[in-house]
């Protein structure tokens, strides 16, 4: 479904990403770890579309697709979803305006129908079972007031409504307590499908417990250094991010 | 919530949608500007004596006045010799129904979509339409006449109601008030006139179009309302007009009268030629509208979306002189390309245990440049006097401006004044967010405004907050790219 082949990209003239190589499948959900700084987030923004972000070498394959040369709004219409570190706020629009928005924007753009609001009240209602959403934060302005563990979840209950085929999701579980975190991550494995790839950008193993990846990627310094299975996570968090520090200074 | 903002995509390259100009026989005054001008409009007009005096009177003043310099505005010198001051479609002289109104004249009304029997059928408005300088039809008169409301042109109520006329007009903004206003006491034309009996509650939303028409003719308006004690009215106006090369001046006067437990709710969708994307051409709109709540409980708002005119300029003011009177002023003025308006409010606290409300949104991209001006003013005796006044600006782009100048003054020490002001730019992060949402950059744009708007939004009537999200939409025009 993906297929990234030496990446690199500079933000504000600063080498960030120096050539990434990853291959995802439908059906997988993939971790990538790695220190503050070594460009988890910038990954991220690219696949998604960021523009102040420069790819200055590499290509991104979605679907056979050229991913660079779309625009945002494209890349999310055929199936890129991006949950947000930093969700962000948009005073006087309410989420349930905005995500109908969006929705219909991407059915439209895929020659479906759109759904009017009883229809699509009727699909908000049961995808907020998945994330047990209060209907309250529904009428509220985008993310404005919503507490951290709230704004988390608004991304993973957009990420349900939108059904996309590859969703990232950027440190969702940074800022969340135990009980929050199970939700989303309950959210996102109700999410798992076989027609669906989840990357899951974290500093922290702990998410992992509760959401098992099938593939798990250490990045650093603008590479991918080691991959292997949820076991590699566990070593991570054992041993720290310096030990694969020293390795990879040590040319190993 | 905003509905419509999907439609900004195929407006995004559409000219001044209003831009047309209806050819019909103008019966004019030469160009200039004397005493005879205005003998001759007040006796086209067959105005009693006490008019024409009291337009002498204000133009003997404005000869010995200055155009004011002081608002964060810039255009050439205006020629005021050069200037129709009057200006009317020539038609039978008089109508019984709608068949006898000038057929381009209506279908003038019918491209505006406003036509008049539309209108009367289904839309339940009463409108007095207001083309150029003459009221052609009022409908739903008969309606309105059996609750005792008044509801016509400025100069039918001359003709028919000249002691209410005489006794309230100018006693809100006198003629010696500012120059633009003395200009319009001179030489308006007409207007509307609306009388809300003691009370009353007016059953319908009242609604004037304004439509500029004949070229070169400056447009001056007098509209005054005067809702009596205990009484409630709606009122809307709505502007539009066709595109011209030259400048053209509009300046209108409004006054409200609100007595005791009365409550007048004014609301503005303006949308004048703003020029073009070069900045050449559009509507000067100098306009000075101010309401006196003189009752006890007395209530006046005013609501307005400013998105048209090449320069705006204007402050819808409330004097609070009854005790417990309220003020309001909601506002959302959007300036693009090389547009600029200096607007804002006065609230003058006189009675004890006033309130008044400023929420004013200021949009600028292109060049626009937007300015807030606005005075809050407690008097000694204003005692628990409150205000509370938020101005946020939004800037679409890197070229346009954002100014804010809130005038405070307070002489009362039981006064309660608060001013919350933000500046903000439509951010990357909201932009990429939307997009990335799949909601392409016009739609969130148009979404994010909106939303930034919507505190002022929803005080208006739901057909017109309808009408003015779609205005916003077509006045984004290239302000993002």
């Amino acid at each position: 479904m993906l297929e990234i082949n030496n990446l690199h990209a500079n933000a504000a003239g600063n080498k960030i990403l120096k050539g990434i190589n990853l291959t995802v499948s439908a059906g997988e959900v993939h971790a990538i770890m790695g220190p503050n700084g070594s460009g988890k987030s910038t990954l991220a923004q690219v696949l998604a579309g960021r523009e102040s972000y420069e790819v200055t070498e590499g290509e991104v394959l979605f679907e056979g697709r050229d991913l660079l040369e779309m625009a945002p709004e494209e890349r999310a219409c055929a199936g890129v979803f991006l949950a947000f570190q930093y969700p962000v706020e948009i005073p006087g629009v309410s989420n349930m305006y905005f995500l109908k928005a969006g929705l219909n924007s991407i059915r439209k753009s895929r020659g479906l129908e759109e759904l009017d609001a009883m229809d699509f009240l009727a699909l908000i209602r049961e995808r907020m079972k998945i994330l047990q959403m209060d209907e309250s934060l529904m009428t509220r302005p985008v993310n404005e007031g919503f507490s951290g563990g709230e704004k988390k979840r608004n991304e993973i209950f957009q990420m349900a409504v939108l059904d996309p085929k590859l969703a990232i999701l950027d440190e969702t579980d940074s800022g969340l307590d135990i009980d929050a975190l199970k939700t989303v991550a309950k959210g996102v494995n109700d999410l798992r499908s076989k027609d669906r790839a989840i990357i899951v950008v974290t500093h922290y193993q702990r998410l992992l417990d509760y959401i098992v990846p099938d593939a798990v990627h250490v990045l650093f310094d603008g590479r991918l250094v080691r991959s292997g299975g949820k076991e590699l996570a566990l070593e991570l968090e054992k041993k720290g991010y310096s030990w694969i520090e020293e390795a990879v200074l040590q040319g190993k | 919530m905003p509905t419509s903002t999907d439609s900004i995509a195929d407006l995004a390259n559409r000219e001044y949608k209003y831009g047309f100009v209806t050819d019909i026989e103008s019966e004019s005054t030469p160009r200039g500007l004397t005493e005879e001008t205005i003998r001759a409009i007040s006796s086209k007009k067959k105005e009693p004596e006490f008019m024409l005096a009291w337009r002498l009177k204000a133009f003997r003043h404005w000869l010995t006045m200055s155009e004011p310099r002081w608002p964060n505005v810039h255009y050439p010198p205006i020629d005021y010799q050069n200037i129709i001051y009057y200006s009317a479609p020539k038609q039978n002289p008089k109508l019984e129904s709608l068949d006898q109104v000038d057929a381009e004249l209506l279908r003038t009304f019918e491209k505006l979509g406003i036509s008049l029997e539309e209108q009367k059928r289904l839309s339940g408005v009463a409108v007095d339409a207001v083309f150029d300088s003459v009221s052609v039809a009022t409908t739903f008169k008969e309606k309105l006449f059996e609750l005792g409301i008044i509801f016509c042109s400025f100069s039918e109520a001359v003709q028919s109601h000249p002691d209410l006329v005489e006794k309230h007009l100018g006693s809100v903004v006198p003629y010696t008030d500012n120059f633009f206003a003395s200009l319009n006491s001179a030489v308006f034309s007409d207007g509307s006139f609306c009388y809300i009996p003691k009370g009353v509650r007016c059953p319908m939303e009242l609604s004037t179009y304004f439509r500029i028409n004949a070229a070169d003719t400056g447009q001056f308006e007098r509209t005054l309302i005067v809702a009596e004690e205990g009484s409630y009215v709606s009122y809307l106006e709505g502007c539009t007009a066709p595109r011209r090369d030259t400048n053209q001046l509009h300046a209108a006067v409004v006054e409200l009268i609100a007595l005791d437990n009365a409550q007048i709710k004014y609301s503005t969708v303006q949308n004048w030629y703003p020029g073009d994307k070069d900045g050449k051409g559009g509507i000067y709109n100098f306009v000075t509208k101010r309401g006196a709540c003189r009752g006890v409980n007395s209530k006046i708002s005013w609501t307005q979306v400013e998105t048209g005119s090449a320069i705006t300029w204007k402050y819808p003011s409330c004097i609070l002189q009854g005790d417990n009177s309220i003020g309001e002023f909601y506002s959302v003025a959007l300036t693009n390309n090389y547009q600029q308006a200096d607007t804002g409010t006065k609230m003058v606290h006189i009675g004890k245990n006033t309130k008044s409300t400023i929420i004013s949104k200021g949009i600028s991209g292109g060049r626009g440049q937007n300015t807030y001006r606005g005075l809050v003013k407690i008097l000694k005796g204003a005692t628990g006097a409150r205000n509370y006044s938020q101005c946020d600006s939004l800037l679409l782009g890197d070229r346009c401006g954002a100014h804010t100048f809130p005038y405070i003054e307070v002489k009362n020490p039981t006064a309660k004044v608060e001013h919350e002001a933000s500046t903000s730019k439509i951010g990357e992060d909201q932009l990429f967010y939307c997009k990335q949402r799949g909601i392409s950059a016009e739609n969130a744009v148009s979404m994010i405004v909106n939303g930034f708007c919507k505190q002022v939004f929803k005080e208006l009537p739901m057909e017109f907050a309808v009408e003015a999200q779609k205005l916003l939409g077509v006045s984004l025009e290239g302000s993002v790219g």
